[in-house]
């Protein structure tokens, strides 16, 4: 039933619909995220009470001393339930097991500083050091400005360990959710071995709204999607959310040994 | 001097570029254009050169002096074939065992349709990445601005070093007024709090060393004689160069690479500090 030509047909009239009207093929897909939190994922992916949490437990970092970031963060911290923007541990996945990182965008747009950037180090070191595959769910506005350039370097650090996983045979499976942008999406975001991304999801370096400033002029609608990225070869698959746990395990069970 | 003072210098259309730094720090130089994937940027520009007699790869974002040039070379913004012309030449330069030194100077990326459609985020990623891997020496020095994910794709390196009146920055000072304060007006302030400067950069430990730039106006008119001032610079960056390469003079291929791999893996680590050791082994 699902031949190649059903397949061209239903991405065509995607497209076609994109085209057309952009909002009302990309809301249903955008608008449950803002509802969809980090532990909803957790529980649609991983399997029943697999999820162990790892045990972080940072001190406070604010490298640029930046008036009002600490107080923020830990209002933050009170309203998400989490200490910054991601969430890592273990857990199995269609029964093979994993280390897991989902970053939690209710958290400062999940922008990236010291803290995030040294969890998912650790989350792939350990994944290499357990041997076992290290899946990440990607959603990002960012380097964090308020640690200036240490959040910068974070994009040095976090490419450099997750290079060093991978060469030492490690499997790297990125979910691009939306929106994965800025510098998350210009290191640990675009480097796996399997790169997924959900329908819709905003994935680009800069944002829409500088490049319109930059060149002059609108963007095309369905700009900078999943399914752009997709078109230009950025992407090995779109999977729904509703798909997500079968496809992650597929792919497990491709690579198990 | 305050922080903005630097960020207008850093800025100044007369400082001395990459190509005069080529030119007066190196011999022989043979540009390698493109990125063999379909594309040439001229944002980036580099080749070999010769280093007192040893062949080296040099390469940096590309400014120009006047409009035209700037044109030419889209004001030293890369797009993704930027990106991997200097991978390709720097993967060359690995196989060649030839040290790499790069020149930083960019207000950013470019942030552009084109460079989005043929991936800007992934070409920069595959940088940080790849060149953590790289098995020969790596130094760069930021001359002018070094602004965001757009100059740190090409200065993953053992040693970086920066201008006296260079900044390098997450993005422009402007950027970040409007982004945490919307108001890109405060982009004095935003200069300030940002800790941009090479001495707030060294203080964090984030780079090696200051080139010192007194007695320097660094502007390099089209047809004047270099004169001692710029010829005591471009002494200073050769001399910081020797120093660097003798410093990693005797390491393994793997040594430098690990090297360098250990300095961005810690380079954050005196700001990271665990109230009690994480639980992961006991998951």
């Amino acid at each position: 039933m699902n031949s190649v030509v059903d397949q061209r047909k239903d991405k065509f009239n995607r497209y076609k619909d994109l085209r057309q009207n952009p909002a009302e093929l990309l809301e249903p897909a955008i608008k449950p995220v803002a509802e969809y939190g980090v532990w909803d994922r957790i529980n649609d992916v991983t399997d029943k009470d697999s999820f162990k949490e790892f045990g972080f437990d940072f001190e406070e970092t604010n490298p640029l001393e930046f008036e009002g970031y600490v107080q923020k963060k830990e209002e933050l911290r009170k309203e998400t339930d989490c200490h910054d923007a991601i969430v890592a541990g273990t857990c199995k996945i269609g029964g093979y097991e994993v280390a897991l990182a989902v970053m939690n965008k209710k958290f400062m747009m999940a922008s990236m500083g010291v803290e995030l950037g040294e969890i998912v180090c650790q989350t792939a070191e350990y994944a290499g050091k357990k041997n076992i595959p290290f899946v990440i769910f990607t959603a990002s506005g960012g380097a964090r400005m308020q640690e200036g350039i240490l959040s910068l370097m974070q994009m040095a650090k976090t490419s450099a360990v997750i290079q060093k996983f991978k060469d030492e045979g490690g499997l790297y499976i990125t979910v691009l959710t939306h929106p994965t942008t800025g510098g998350v999406s210009a290191s640990f975001a675009t480097l796996g071995d399997i790169t997924l991304a959900e329908p819709g999801a905003l994935i680009g370096f800069a944002g829409p709204r500088v490049i319109e400033q930059t060149i002059g002029q609108k963007l095309p609608e369905g700009f900078q999607r999943a399914e752009f990225l997709e078109e230009h070869g950025f992407v090995d698959k779109i999977v729904h959310r509703e798909d997500m746990k079968e496809a992650l395990t597929q792919i497990l069970m491709l690579h198990s040994k | 001097m305050k922080a903005i003072d630097r960020v207008l210098n850093a800025r100044d259309k007369d400082r001395p570029k990459i190509t005069d730094y080529i030119e007066n720090v190196f011999t022989d130089f043979f540009e390698q254009k493109g990125d063999f994937l379909g594309k040439e940027d001229g944002s980036i520009y580099g080749g070999i050169a010769l280093f007192h007699g040893k062949p080296v790869t040099v390469l940096g974002h590309r400014k120009g002096k006047t409009v035209e040039e700037n044109v030419a070379c889209n004001f030293g913004m890369p797009g993704p074939e930027g990106y991997r012309k200097a991978m390709r030449i720097m993967r060359q330069a690995e196989k060649f065992n030839r040290p790499i030194i790069t020149f930083v100077d960019t207000p950013g990326a470019y942030p552009g349709l084109e460079a989005e459609m043929y991936g800007q985020s992934q070409a920069i990623a595959a940088n940080l990445a790849e060149m953590s891997t790289l098995k020969v020496p790596v130094i760069s020095i930021v001359t002018g601005e070094g602004s965001s994910g757009g100059a740190l794709g090409i200065a993953v390196a053992n040693r970086v070093y920066m201008l006296e009146n260079a900044i390098y920055s997450v993005l422009s000072p402007e950027g970040f007024a409007s982004i945490l304060w919307h108001d890109s007006e405060k982009r004095d302030e935003a200069a300030e709090v940002m800790k941009l400067t090479a001495a707030d950069l060294l203080e964090f430990g984030v780079i090696d060393g200051i080139i010192s730039e007194r007695g320097s106006t660094l502007s390099v008119v089209e047809g004047q004689e270099i004169t001692d001032a710029h010829r005591r610079l471009y002494t200073r960056i050769d001399k910081q160069i020797t120093a660097a390469l003798k410093e990693l003079e005797g390491f393994s291929k793997e040594e430098i690479a690990a090297e360098r791999f250990d300095k961005f893996r810690n380079i954050d680590a005196r700001f990271i500090e665990t109230k009690s050791k994480a639980r992961m082994g006991n998951v």
